[in-house]
């Protein structure tokens, strides 16, 4: 058995089993309540720059397979287990997770105490970390999570982006023409609005107006992504920009903290976010209640918003955090969770069929 | 949505008395409903006819009714309670039917009360099997191809189609009753007349078998504004074709991914949406096909069910309670979640650890019944453990089990199918026995494991899916390296906890006692530390108190503010224990609570309102085994533990408990020891110049024989090392003695038979009293309908006594006293007596909470497990004001229920073996009336008139007297075979005789099949009962035929039926019973 040690930059200390590749990492230690999903949340780009621990103590009994993946390949900077099987059991399986977290190069252990972990970063926060399976001195180990990045501040959405635009595969009729912005969007997003009649261009973080509006576009997606929202200055006169054409923008997760940035708003960093497949979001119109993935750290100030101009749609049950917003006068909503789930309740589906209608509308106004 | 203001009084129908499918799960949601009501100010009119239930406690509901749950007695309450409104989802499938039953016949019309919860279409839509397909299929789900048939003629065509692999099962019955499967077409032909017999509409859905596939269950909640939640995913470890209450069931779902999971998901949804279920929770059933993933729906259960039951305890998210809030109009995101106290109910639990359900069955108690599992439900109760994995979480649940296992084999207790328990024959042995599911299936496989089988090997015997097997697999393994590590390595010895293995294996595998082990891990500082089952793996802080242990790095238990009293629960139901010893334990934490101590509940069956973490200050979800009870106690380092409650299985922890340094309260373990241990007793029966039955023990035929004479026969004879009247039996003649132990034990030096004199025809009396070192009273006295010889647990009784001699009842108060006093009993005692001439004899002293308590209670109003517990903590019954023997004003009858339609083959006799479930009780004014009551409550109503067919056996015509012309001059007719025709000519009875079986045709048997007789009075000749006996008394189970095996209560029948025609049962509530006592 291969030795693995954690270590979080305020010196908690959790010796395991060495799971993954062999190495060391470091980043943001957050914890995952989904009891199931792993691969999709180990290769959602989202996780760039976390270490993430998974509440649920099997985690792996499934094994992994190709058709569950958000993006083309694991970006978690580490992954933290009770028990990982080494030996899966699914008609699907085509490798363990074990075998998985090798081939792509990920560090991960099993074998410590996740409900301590997940116990200490909720009292305490999310916090910079390591895991190494060739250094294991405790005190070396806690320096080198000290000294690694905060991700307060950081930009991680140019680490996951796409640098080329590429079309993704059409849908057999074409309905919309859709631009989505990569922040580091998730397979799922595409997907879904392929199934829903979209024609969707990928575009990097970095393109401007100009190379959006090229496209012509129905609408523009503003996908997910890693890191602090306000770290991203570059990104939001291009949304401004697109709000002032009066294209329909949808936004999810980062692209919904991105839109609260570019209507003017403000974010802020939660103690230790929300990141699960459980949590409860209220549809303040007509008042229905959601059951919703999430996985965010960050999240737009309801208070920093222009009121007369902007609704708060969905409102986080927990704690009241902002969950949804929409434009009151344009065509624009977003979501800070995420409808496209995988892994997660498909409860919030509904939204991808309001960006179409939304795209409809304003076609019926405009028309070409 | 605020609740509903327009209703103010609501209506709760339990499940009724215990029985297989149905158990303390019903007690434990309605309950809850009861409480979530009252809670929202609704005035609560509750009926149920099982007393040992904390929901007919008259703390529970404003007006609760014990009475029969017939449409009849049910139309009189409602009539007298004018309700608003029916909640027919918390009692059960009893419950449902009965409501069902009320609104067909128009009684809740008639008087204006809605049905909440669930509407009548949606309830049928979901228990008809064909409207359930249709509403599937409406919603786009796969389901097996079926159909549903009233005839053999309707099922033989699909039969072909399918190859005769098929599921039978009868509409609308309980726990699957009558359901079968078959594999060819004799097989099927049997198994569709068997469920056309036992569905009440002669229905059957015959399905396509899906045997073998993988088995789900999701629990669902909905509100009135159609939100929708998961509360939990349970994944069956038993494939297919077992009964889900009669598999091991693992709760999260293991080995599906995401994607699977989320389309069985949105299926149950769209199912709870299609049927229509208003609000509340239900239970739909999927299975997969292993290799393509092909699901289909199985079925739903539109209310609270075991599985919720389960659910609620695996998660902590209290499924009834919130289905009674959202009944009333609220929706989840205006319920609070009571464990973070600041998120709503709307949202679905994460558990971060393992929880595994393993049910217990009593096949042993059935001879003749095959210990197979079906798709029909045979498990008589349920342990559940909590663990961070499955490993743990396994070897955990085998221990709570209290099967005499400590985990997943491996400690020494493997009673081999053939000559050796480890020769490749016995793994061949084993991996053919665990073809067929059966009670020992999991221990067989771990065998196996040792033994090498492969874990493809086990697979395919199985169809248990290949994770499961290879975490069973692992823990051999693991169990192999342990040997060889050593013990003094504070790591290995956290790993092999980590793992579940107890003391006791870990012992075995190191050459030491189970305690050396103990002290060994303490000295490294390996000791249980206690986890939070908080509904949100630990997301936000919890404010309930529900732990289970752990061997990780962090204890989660807060420190105490009061001083702690530990309550030791009794573990899985089982025949002897069960939820009467569960009430106890409930009185015991209410009343500790409110004298201000911190009442701490240690018990692992998940069914229980002893396991409801609103019942004590503190849940302990735990196995009640040393070792485990012990970890507790070190760290709570209570002020007292109490072992009284539960039944015997923390009595039998109690010296050991001691021993080890815990403070155990009341009546001490050596006085226990006194009254348990024979030779001990015996001293204390002679220095009380007490009398008892004569009795020796013997260990050979010879020796045995030589005793029998010598004390004349009949003798009871039973082994000594085993409890509960197990392989007990009357013996009449030296070839019985002879039979009995060549074929029933095996009698050695080291396990002697006991041979007592058996007293017949002696009248049998159960005496509850409670003592507290200086006052005794003697709190209830009462008279069984069955002769001494039936079980006293198996037996009708009534209190107070019908037709006894006041002079022997104050005897018997004299010897109770005498009896409290030399056993410085503390709390309660229980003491059986049988009553021959003026003689009484001693036959049973138990210093303990007996079966009878919650009746008791019940029928003198007052609640003595409460008081128990009290004195136990320190207070005096004077200062309770309780220090009178009572004298009801009322009578109170208790009737026990049977599982033998279960157990296709077994006779249905009555003996010194206990093996009822379940019990009912009926309050009047008189005999008569309350055991009429408690007849038509156990489902075996008297005809008030028709055609009797009676017969005697020899020794009961002697003791017939007037039972024949009572009868005759009730107006009912007869019908006899040649003896008893006789009997009854000669008493100038007419009497129409019938052949036996194998006399001729039409014999008895035909005519009770053409529907000729009404009632059965059949006393049998004991064990050997000819097959003809068993025939007729078979067939008046199988159709429901009120059929009475003793004379006993053939006589206590007619007193009913005489009563009956003097007046009608009274209707009040238990709050007006108690309120006339004293008046």
């Amino acid at each position: 058995m291969k030795k693995a040690v954690l270590a979080t930059e305020d010196g908690n200390v959790f010796e395991g089993r060495a799971v993954g590749a062999e190495g060391e990492s470091t980043g943001e230690l957050v914890f995952n309540t989904s009891m199931t999903g792993y691969q999709e949340i180990l290769t959602d780009p989202s996780y760039a720059g976390q270490i993430v621990t998974m509440t649920y103590t099997q985690i792996g009994n499934y094994g992994c397979n190709e058709e569950d993946v958000e993006s083309r390949k694991p970006f978690v900077a580490g992954f933290v287990m009770r028990e990982c099987c080494l030996e899966p059991s699914n008609f699907r399986a085509t490798m363990s997770l074990p075998e998985y977290l090798r081939k792509h190069n990920v560090v991960a252990i099993d074998g410590v105490d996740t409900r301590r972990i997940t116990t200490h970063l909720r009292t305490k926060g999310a916090m910079k970390s390591i895991i190494s399976t060739i250094d294991f001195d405790h005190d070396s180990l806690i320096r080198k999570a000290k000294a690694s990045p905060d991700m307060a501040g950081s930009d991680w959405v140019k680490h996951v982006s796409v640098r080329e635009a590429y079309d993704y595969a059409p849908p057999s009729e074409k309905k919309y023409k859709v631009v989505a912005m990569d922040y580091g969007i998730k397979l799922n997003i595409l997907r879904l609005l392929r199934e829903a009649g979209c024609d969707v261009s990928v575009l990097p973080a970095t393109a401007g107006p100009e190379e959006v509006l090229k496209y012509h576009p129905d609408g523009v997606f503003l996908s997910n992504g890693p890191g602090d929202p306000a770290a991203l200055p570059y990104i939001y006169p291009v949304v401004q920009a697109l709000i002032e054409k009066r294209i329909p923008i949808f936004g999810i997760c980062l692209g919904h903290q991105i839109l609260g940035h570019a209507l003017g708003g403000t974010t802020y960093k939660l103690k230790f976010g929300h990141r699960g497949g459980n949590q409860p979001v209220m549809q303040n119109a007509p008042g229905r209640v959601e059951i919703t993935a999430q996985n965010h750290g960050f999240a737009v100030d309801s208070d920093s918003l222009d009121h007369s101009k902007i609704r708060v749609s969905h409102t986080h049950l927990n704690d009241k955090t902002v969950s949804g917003m929409e434009h009151k006068e344009l065509p624009i909503f977003s979501v800070q969770y995420h409808p496209e789930a995988s892994p997660g309740p498909h409860d919030s589906r509904y939204l991808f069929a309001k960006f179409t209608q939304m795209m409809d509308e304003n076609k019926a106004k405009q028309p070409r | 949505m605020p609740k509903r203001t327009d209703i103010k009084k609501i209506l709760l129908i339990g499940s009724g008395p215990i029985v297989i499918g149905q158990a303390c799960e019903f007690d434990y949601s309605g309950t809850q409903a009861c409480k979530a009501l009252r809670e929202e100010g609704y005035e609560v009119v509750l009926v149920n006819s099982n007393p040992a239930t904390i929901m007919t406690d008259p703390d529970t509901a404003e007006r609760v009714y014990i009475e029969p749950l017939t449409v009849e007695f049910l139309e009189r309450i409602i009539a007298r309670e004018r309700p608003q409104a029916l909640l027919p989802t918390v009692g059960g499938q009893t419950g449902l039917n009965l409501a069902v039953a009320l609104a067909e016949a128009g009684i809740l019309d008639k008087y204006g009360v809605e049905l909440i919860g669930a509407k009548l279409d949606a309830i049928k839509m979901a228990e008809d099997r064909g409207l359930f397909k249709q509403a599937m299929i409406r919603c786009g789900l796969d389901v097996p191809r079926s159909q549903v048939v009233h005839s053999i003629e309707e099922a033989r065509e699909f039969g072909a189609e399918i190859n005769y692999a098929a599921v039978i099962r009868p509409a609308f019955t309980l726990g699957g009753t009558g359901a079968g499967v078959s594999f060819n077409i004799e097989e099927y032909v049997k198994a569709v007349q068997r469920g056309i017999d036992a569905s009440p509409v002669n229905e059957v859905l015959i399905e396509e078998s899906v045997i073998g596939w993988k088995e789900y269950e999701l629990e669902v909640m909905r509100d009135l504004r159609d939100n929708v939640v998961i509360i939990c995913s349970i994944e069956n470890v038993d494939p297919m074709g077992i009964h889900t209450g009669d598999s091991i069931t693992v709760a999260p779902a293991q080995t599906l991914t995401d994607k699977e999971y989320q389309v069985m998901r949105d299926a149950s949804i769209a199912i709870m949406r299609e049927i229509g279920v208003d609000t509340g929770g239900s239970n739909v059933q999927f299975a997969t096909h292993p290799e393509t993933g092909r699901m289909v729906a199985i079925e739903m259960n539109p209310r609270v069910s075991r599985s919720s039951a389960l659910a609620s305890k695996a998660t902590g998210f209290p499924i009834a309670k919130i289905a009674a809030k959202l009944a009333v109009g609220y929706t989840l995101d205006e319920i609070p979640n009571d464990i973070t106290k600041v998120t709503p109910a709307s949202f679905e639990p994460t558990i971060d650890y393992v929880v595994t359900k393993i049910p217990r069955w009593a096949f042993e108690k059935f001879p003749g019944s095959e210990p197979f599992l079906t798709v029909q439900m045979k498990s008589v109760g349920e342990t559940m453990s909590i663990g961070r994995t499955f490993k743990e979480s396994l070897q955990k649940a085998i221990r709570g089990l209290e099967i005499g296992r400590h985990g997943f084999g491996g400690d020494g207790k493997h009673k081999p199918l053939t000559g050796s328990a480890d020769s490749p024959q016995e793994k061949e042995a084993l991996l053919k026995a665990i073809r067929m599911a059966n009670p020992d299936r999991v221990l067989q496989m771990a065998q196996a494991l040792r033994l090498g089988a492969t874990e493809q090997e086990i697979c395919e015997a199985t169809k248990i899916d290949p994770w499961f097997v290879r975490q069973m697999r692992d823990i051999v393994e693991e169990e192999r390296a342990l040997r060889l590590a050593d013990p003094e390595d504070a790591a290995v010895l956290r790993r092999a906890k980590q793992l579940g293995f107890s003391d006791h294996q870990l012992g075995l595998l190191w050459g030491k006692t189970a305690l050396e082990v103990r002290a060994l891990r303490k000295r490294h500082g390996v000791v249980a530390r206690y986890r939070l089952v908080d509904t949100c793996a630990s997301e936000f802080e919890a404010y309930t108190p529900y732990y289970y242990s752990s061997y990780e790095d962090e204890d989660e238990v807060k420190p105490a503010a009061k001083p702690r009293i530990v309550i030791l629960g009794g573990g899985p139901n089982r025949i002897g224990q069960g939820i009467e010893f569960d009430y106890c334990c409930v009185h015991a934490a209410f009343a500790l609570k409110e004298d201000g101590f911190e009442t701490i509940m240690v018990n692992c069956n998940p069914e229980t309102v002893s396991t409801d973490y609103d019942t004590s200050d503190r849940l302990f979800f735990e196995p009640v085994t040393f070792e485990d009870v012990m970890n507790i106690v070190e760290n709570v380092k209570p002020a007292g533990v109490i072992v009284q409650f539960g039944g015997q299985t923390p009595l039998n922890l109690a010296k050991q408990l001691e021993a080890a340094g815990a403070p155990i309260i009341g009546t001490t373990p050596d006085s226990i020891d006194r009254a348990e241990d024979r030779k001990r007793f015996r001293d204390v029966v002679e220095k009380l110049n007490l009398l008892q039955p004569a009795n020796d023990t013997a260990t050979s035929f010879a020796e045995a024989s030589e005793i029998a004479e010598k004390i004349g026969y009949p003798v009871v004879v039973r082994p000594s090392f085993v409890l509960g009247g197990r392989a007990m039996e009357i013996v009449y003649s030296r070839e019985d003695l002879q039979r009995y132990m060549e074929f029933a034990v095996e009698a050695s030096p080291e396990r002697p038979i006991l041979i007592d004199k058996f007293l017949e025809n002696a009248i049998e009396m159960d005496v509850d009293a409670i003592a507290d070192g200086e006052t005794i009273v003697v709190a209830g006295i009462m008279q069984h309908i069955e002769e001494a010889g039936v079980h006293s647990g198996d037996s009708a009784c009534i209190l107070p006594p019908y037709d006894l001699d006041p002079a022997i009842i104050e005897r018997i108060k004299e010897q109770t006293r005498a009896l409290a006093r030399e056993l410085n009993v503390v709390g309660l005692m229980n003491i059986q007596y049988a009553i021959r001439d003026q003689d009484i004899y001693l036959l049973e002293v138990n210093p303990r909470a007996s079966r009878t308590i919650p009746f008791v209670s019940k029928a003198i109003g007052v609640p003595l497990a409460k008081l128990a517990s009290r004195v136990m903590a320190g207070k005096k019954l004077k200062e309770l004001g309780f220090t009178e023997d009572p004298h009801p004003n009322f009578t109170s009858a208790k009737e026990v229920v049977l599982p033998f339609l279960k157990f296709p083959g077994v006779d249905i006799l009555l003996g010194p073996e206990m093996r009822s479930t379940g019990e009912v009780m009926g309050i009047d004014r008189n005999m008569g009336l309350a055991f009429a009551k408690s007849q038509a409550a156990a489902g075996n109503s008297m005809p008030a008139e028709g055609m009797i067919f009676i017969s005697l056996n020899d020794r009961d015509k002697a003791h017939v007297d007037s039972l024949a012309k009572d009868l005759a001059e009730l107006g009912f007719t007869f019908m006899a075979t040649k003896g008893t025709a006789a009997l009854l000519r000669s008493q100038g009875i007419a009497v129409q005789e019938v052949f036996k079986v194998g006399e001729g045709r039409p014999n008895i048997v035909d005519r009770m099949i053409n529907g000729e007789v009404d009632w059965i009075i059949n006393t049998p000749l004991g064990i050997r009962s000819k097959a003809d006996e068993r025939a007729i008394r078979r067939t008046a189970l199988e159709r429901g035929l009120p059929t009475m095996t003793t004379l006993a209560a053939a006589k206590a029948g007619v007193q009913a039926l005489l009563a009956m025609r003097n007046g009608e049962p009274e209707i009040l509530t238990l709050q007006e019973h108690h309120a006339s006592l004293g008046k």
